[in-house]
């Protein structure tokens, strides 16, 4: 982990209101895991105070050319509009400085049992699961489902079909791909056979729901869960969620941050959330 | 007599310690040193409890040895779960907290967090809170024999939960009492953290200095609230919470400087420092040490740069001892 003020390289709006930027990072990539996160600093004065989390969409490098400039290896953050903080990154150019924290957290567990995995996204929920796509991808048969609210909310696709990714899309709209929700088509999906693991980011609720599946057909889980955020280190505890036997007199709290962001289905007291 | 290793010495080290603004090789670093009570502390920056977790937190991301002492989350008797979330809302310059005091207990803190922060030759400042007037001197009494726990940090002024001590903190009568009380059972250096929410802090001040503090630390943080205008809900469960940042500056500086002309015992000054700047208005206006609180999630290395800044503003000042700068305002 490293606290760095760097450059952006580019900053694009995807569709409206989805972003990717790409920073440069050189020796990021070393260690790095996929479903860790960073926290940025958008801008240095005068708001937003804190920083933002952003999980690490990927990482790349531009190779080096003849007017002399060398390889420049970066990170890439896909992200959605949502507040203050990313309404300022959006209007942030190639060549303006940023603080990246990180990488920080505990990400995805690709070590596990022979079998295909399935990556469920809901939305932007896609942006961990790109880097953990590439990572299991060379050991195994991987499917993403990706659904999100409508067609403009549908990202990244082709970048997992080039890794050799089996994609299944679906929108609450039927703008795109399958219309209905991302659950369902998982559902349907173990109905035919079970995984060897299924791993998932996406709103809260969707999250709920693929618990409640994957507990049905006994399929292991981990999610990556999002959160307000003050440190991103464990130090703040803004962060925390009810681990699995947590009371008020034996507490169990686990730090988004830092026992997190992704957790297993079983560490964490899924009746929190309503 | 110098104490060079030449190992690890570089031909431009010399050069760059030695002889910079052509003053010979004898110019001394100044001196940053401050005493608190019995704790000689070798810079005057250090974490405000809360913001540093129990110190591996940040361990990867600053040297420990640095800074001037850890000062540990608020301890309790028991394990406490705090508040539910949201618990942090961002505010303009700065930011409201309503954690809740969650800690892992006084005894979990001395068996699992104790022994990797006696390994640091820092001094450690254990932060702790009672519910009742028992659980003060319970707490108390565990932490008073430790070799590894340098001095304590008595909060009477958390304003998140109902007995966290804001009770003892906006009292005298109280705030005396709880103090009298932890003074028994704790021989070491004890500083008590107060709350700003009050009319006039020096009148607490003044209590917990007859009971026998060896000195204060302020402020904890200012109470406040924000709102979500769609959701028409709080932005923090706990509906108020405490306001922390560089928006509570000016505040916390002008409560630093009424208490330090109302008391003889040193103050340690805190809120919304983010500079040696900061720092230094802080010191100026009476702070013996300051203590940094939400800068460090902003800028993890916060202390150090500031401990270097401090250095730097000596040195270009030529003052020798960073003591000389305790209380110096002038006023005309």
């Amino acid at each position: 982990m490293k606290d760095f003020n760097t450059t952006i390289l580019s900053n694009q709006e995807i569709s409206p209101g989805f972003f990717r930027m790409r920073v440069l990072a050189p020796g990021f990539e070393e260690g790095l895991l996929p479903g860790q996160f960073v926290m940025m600093r958008i801008q240095r004065n005068p708001a937003p105070f804190l920083r933002r989390p952003f999980c690490i969409f990927r990482t790349g490098s531009l190779p080096a050319e003849c007017d002399g400039l060398a390889v420049r290896e970066y990170l890439e953050l896909l992200y959605k509009v949502v507040g203050q903080g990313t309404a300022i990154m959006a209007t942030l150019h190639g060549g303006d400085r940023v603080d990246i924290l990180g990488p920080l957290g505990h990400g995805f567990d690709v070590d596990f049992g022979a079998g295909e995995a399935i990556l469920v996204a809901g939305g932007i929920g896609v942006a961990p699961l790109f880097m953990l796509g590439e990572t299991l991808i060379r050991q195994r048969r991987v499917e993403l489902l990706l659904g999100a609210r409508c067609r403009e909310e549908v990202l990244a696709v082709t970048e997992f079909e080039r890794q050799g990714i089996e994609t299944y899309v679906s929108t609450d709209d039927g703008s795109l791909g399958r219309k209905g929700l991302v659950t369902e088509v998982l559902e349907q999906r173990l109905k035919e056979g079970t995984p060897a693991a299924v791993m998932a980011c996406g709103p809260l609720p969707m999250l709920k729901e693929i618990h409640r599946i994957c507990n049905s057909y006994g399929v292991p889980l981990q999610v990556s869960l999002e959160s307000l955020m003050g440190c991103g280190v464990g130090a703040c505890l803004g962060c925390v969620i009810k681990g699995a036997g947590h009371s008020e007199q034996s507490p169990r709290q686990l730090t988004v941050c830092e026992d997190g962001p992704v957790f297993r289905d079983g560490d964490i007291d899924w009746s929190q959330w309503p | 007599m110098k104490q060079r290793k030449g190992r690890d010495e570089l031909p431009g080290d010399k050069r760059a310690t030695g002889t910079r603004g052509g003053k010979g090789p004898e110019e001394k670093a100044p001196d940053l040193s401050v005493t608190i009570g019995d704790l000689e502390l070798r810079n005057p920056v250090m974490p405000a409890s809360g913001t540093f977790g129990y110190g591996r937190e940040y361990a990867r991301l600053i040297d420990l040895e640095r800074i001037g002492a850890i000062v540990t989350k608020g301890l309790s008797l028991r394990p406490k779960a705090g508040n539910p979330t949201p618990r942090i809302a961002e505010t303009v310059g700065g930011m409201l907290n309503a954690v809740g005091l969650q800690n892992v207990g006084v005894d979990a803190f001395i068996r699992d967090k104790l022994p990797y922060l006696e390994g640091i030759a820092t001094p450690v400042i254990a932060n702790f809170f009672g519910n009742t007037l028992e659980e003060y001197g319970e707490v108390a009494a565990r932490l008073a024999d430790l070799p590894g726990v340098a001095a304590v940090e008595v909060n009477i002024s958390c304003p998140n939960v109902k007995q966290g001590g804001i009770v003892f903190g906006t009292d005298p009568q109280a705030a005396h009492a709880v103090v009298s009380l932890v003074r028994r059972r704790i021989a070491k250096t004890m500083i008590v953290k107060l709350t700003p929410n009050i009319t006039d802090i020096t009148v607490i001040a003044r209590a917990v200095e007859e009971a026998g503090a060896d000195a204060v630390s302020c402020i904890n943080t200012l109470t406040g609230m924000s709102i979500d205008i769609h959701s028409r809900r709080s932005r923090l469960a706990n509906v108020t919470g405490g306001l922390s940042g560089p928006a509570i500056m000016p505040v916390a500086l002008r409560m630093v400087y009424q208490v330090a002309r109302q008391v003889r015992i040193p103050v340690i000054g805190i809120g919304g420092i983010c500079s040696a700047g900061d720092a230094l208005q802080f010191l100026i206006a009476g702070a013996t040490a300051v203590q940094v609180g939400s800068a460090n999630f902003v800028e993890p290395g916060v202390m150090v740069s500031i401990a270097d800044g401090l250095a730097r503003f000596c040195r270009e000042q030529g003052i020798d001892y960073i003591r000389e700068l305790i209380g110096s305002l002038v006023v005309d």
